[in-house]
């Protein structure tokens, strides 16, 4: 008997890139026909507001875009002005901004992981509902997030739209009380951020084995976060002012989150793909903590991006020791950025994945032109065909509620945006 | 606009009369980065502390899911850009006792309220973003909640803090309404003991005309004010701006000093369009 089961799965509350959306589903016979991740985000014209503005309202214009990773914006666009002026900052400043960048992928990993992906492995509506039952897990998930919100705050004075870092450098040097207070918290979370690893590789996660191409940053001798190569595991490896050679955006009438291909295929960014190419690089700690899970890299699961999110969170944990313990202050926490007509771009990690930015500047140092490709927007593609795949995959004749959930869990995976990450899809039916 | 004043106290009789003993909490998102919810979330254990005293019925960002639920306290996150988010925020008004604006977004329109300058330019900028246009759905204006909606207690800041919100919620759960210092920056600038940027630096600060509730951030890095709390009551806007002009601000760069994050506030509003082209 031929079935067309025509399933509208509504999405009332989505992220800031998400915004409102919906995700359609046509069936028959077991396939789908057409499926449709609607996306209607609130335009809030960004890259207009920046036109005509001094570079030195950039990053506070930027960091207003995400909420959640409000550094990573930061982080992309500084480097943007700096290469335009032609300025260097120091080794110094570098590191600190590396530092600072630690502490965001820790806050959001850590939120991620706790609070918006357990849930659907544990079993619960929700990481409030979680806590009941959990509430040691809880609780890590919170103090290791409060730890990565107090890295960002030492040089920006909140976790949210920071205020420390300026062209050139940053505004000031650290508090040295600050400073020890948090080395001292997470020396003391170290434990619990190696015990993450495996315990997250314990989860019963779904196999679900798909193909996808991986893209990241690659950096000549660390763990890519803050610069490094445009690289995917197709064999492209370009400068970041090459990224629009191959990477386009397009618009699709039904969302308001342009899409990016490569090469005109859908690609995948953020903590698994970073993994599945930069594993290598991790410190020998993190490499022996993810060796002693048997998991192989590269993965084609993207269930494992939960697993792939700890890996990184004990990294970053590492990581802002061995920075916060090398740290030592200086006279000079800037360098004087003089604005000069020009262009400039910049591309970091941020904690869900590759974010690209490139500005051009007038002589007096105002933008006249911005663009920013958001790593939601490069993932977005890539979405939609894992949905058709692993919601065949894992079968339609399911309850409705069980797609939705399913449906659900695919898309946390890649972490679009916090508020969409939660119990988000409505089912609708409709024959 | 339509904050609470000691003239209109039905808001919180309404809230003290609930029937429940354990209020129910909604946060709702409109158009917003965020940031302002991290209040919360950011809290820590404090979050876990409140889902036991309050019953948080809809939070999408924490998890809870309700978004019809009739609620003793809302907190509205965000500004009002589409015509959905009309039609939305008129529903959550009327099923709240008591409706808390958090942030720049809901309280003044925050960012993209720049927007609003230019009547036509959310038409041509979708225009030149969007290949499809026809298919976004966006207002000409992005307006602050008090614009639709009576508005309970107004909290400022982009983003607002936990210190901010936790206090609102403590006052609330006892009855009484919170007192919201609106004061001048600089007094909080004075407390903290920071040298005055725009004496000793001479960076063109904001915080003779921004409202107090941050701990006076900027000035504490050495830099200048944004005003990203939005005005303080009755600012000198103009003899601030005079200030700007000995600095050797250009008229220009005046205008984008009060046209930021709060440009849609009646009181920079129209400081900043003395001084725009
Ligand atoms: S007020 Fe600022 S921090 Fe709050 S939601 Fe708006 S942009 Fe984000
Ligand atoms: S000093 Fe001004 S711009 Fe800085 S955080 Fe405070 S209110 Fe915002």
């Amino acid at each position: 008997m031929t079935e067309l089961r025509d399933i509208r799965i509504e999405v009332p509350v989505l992220a800031r890139v998400e915004g409102e959306g919906a995700l359609e589903l046509e069936a028959r016979n077991g396939k789908i026909e057409h499926l449709r991740l609607r996306i209607f985000e609130p335009p809030r014209y960004f890259e207009k507001f920046l036109e005509g503005r001094s570079y030195q309202a950039v990053l506070d214009i930027v960091a207003r875009i995400c909420g959640i990773c409000p550094v990573a914006y930061q982080m992309s666009a500084v480097q943007a002005i700096e290469q335009a002026f032609g300025v260097t900052p120091s080794a110094w400043v570098t590191d600190q901004r590396r530092l600072m960048y630690c502490g965001e992928w820790l806050q959001s990993h850590a939120l991620h992981i706790h609070l918006l992906a357990l849930p659907d492995f544990l079993g619960f509506d929700n990481g409030i509902a979680m806590a009941a039952k959990y509430p040691e897990e809880v609780k890590r998930g919170l103090r290791l997030q409060r730890l990565g919100n107090d890295i960002i705050a030492l040089f920006g004075g909140r976790s949210v739209h920071p205020i420390g870092v300026r062209p050139g450098g940053f505004h000031h040097n650290l508090n040295p009380e600050q400073l020890a207070r948090c080395l001292e918290g997470l020396r003391t979370a170290l434990p619990d951020a190696r015990a993450l690893v495996g315990w997250t590789a314990g989860l019963s996660l779904p196999d679900d084995q798909q193909d996808f191409t991986n893209v990241a940053l690659r950096h000549a001798s660390e763990y890519a976060m803050y610069s490094g190569r445009v690289i995917s595991d197709q064999g492209h490896d370009l400068a970041v002012d090459e990224y629009e050679r191959h990477f386009r955006e397009l618009h699709e009438a039904h969302s308001t989150a342009l899409y990016s291909l490569l090469d005109g295929r859908p690609y995948l960014v953020g903590p698994l793909a970073r993994l599945n190419l930069n594993h290598d690089q991790l410190s020998p700690a993190a490499q022996q903590a993810l060796a002693e899970t048997g998991w192989q890299l590269p993965s084609r699961n993207m269930f494992h991006s939960i697993i792939a999110r700890a890996v990184e969170t004990y990294e970053v944990v590492l990581e802002a020791i061995r920075l916060l313990e090398n740290h030592q202050p200086t006279d000079t926490p800037y360098v004087v950025c003089e604005p000069r007509a020009g262009e400039g771009f910049g591309a970091t990690e941020a904690p869900r994945g590759l974010l690209w930015h490139h500005y051009r500047f007038s002589e007096d140092g105002k933008v006249l032109h911005a663009r920013i490709v958001p790593p939601t927007a490069q993932n977005q593609a890539r979405m939609e065909e894992d949905l058709r795949q692993s919601l065949e995959a894992f079968g339609l004749h399911h309850e409705d509620d069980a797609i939705r959930l399913r449906g659900e869990t695919v898309i946390r995976n890649y972490d679009p945006c916090i508020s969409c990450a939660t119990h988000f899809l409505t089912l609708k039916m409709r024959r | 606009m339509s904050a609470w004043s000691p003239e209109h106290p039905d808001a919180l009789d309404q809230l003290n009369q609930r029937p429940q003993p354990r209020p129910k909490v909604a946060v709702h998102k409109f158009s917003s980065c965020d940031g302002c919810q991290l209040a919360f979330i950011n809290a820590g254990e404090a979050l876990i502390t409140l889902s036991q005293l309050v019953d948080i019925v809809h939070f999408a960002e924490a998890g809870p899911l309700d978004a019809e639920a009739e609620v003793d306290i809302a907190f509205v996150e965000g500004s009002i850009s589409t015509p959905h988010e009309k039609e939305r925020i008129e529903q959550v008004r009327r099923q709240s006792r008591f409706l808390v604006s958090i942030g720049a977004c809901a309280t003044s329109g925050g960012l993209q309220a720049l927007r609003n300058f230019n009547s036509h330019s959310a038409e041509q900028w979708t225009q030149a973003v969007y290949a499809q246009p026809a298919y976004i759905d966006s207002l000409e204006t992005a307006t602050p909640v008090a614009e639709h909606v009576k508005v309970d207690l107004e909290l400022w800041g982009c983003p607002v803090n936990a210190r901010q919100v936790f206090a609102a919620i403590r006052a609330l759960l006892f009855g009484v309404m919170p007192l919201i210092d609106k004061d001048k920056l600089c007094v909080e600038c004075k407390r903290r003991g920071n040298v005055c940027v725009l004496v000793a630096k001479g960076e063109p600060c904001m915080g003779p005309v921004t409202h107090l509730g941050c701990g006076a951030l900027c000035p504490a890095f050495g830099r200048d004010c944004y005003a990203c709390f939005g005005p303080a009551e009755n600012p000198n806007t103009h003899a601030l701006a005079r200030r700007f002009v000995g600095l050797g601000l250009l008229p220009e760069e005046i205008a984008h000093r009060f046209h930021f994050i709060n440009s849609h506030t009646p009181a920079f509003r129209s400081a900043g369009l003395e001084w725009a082209e």
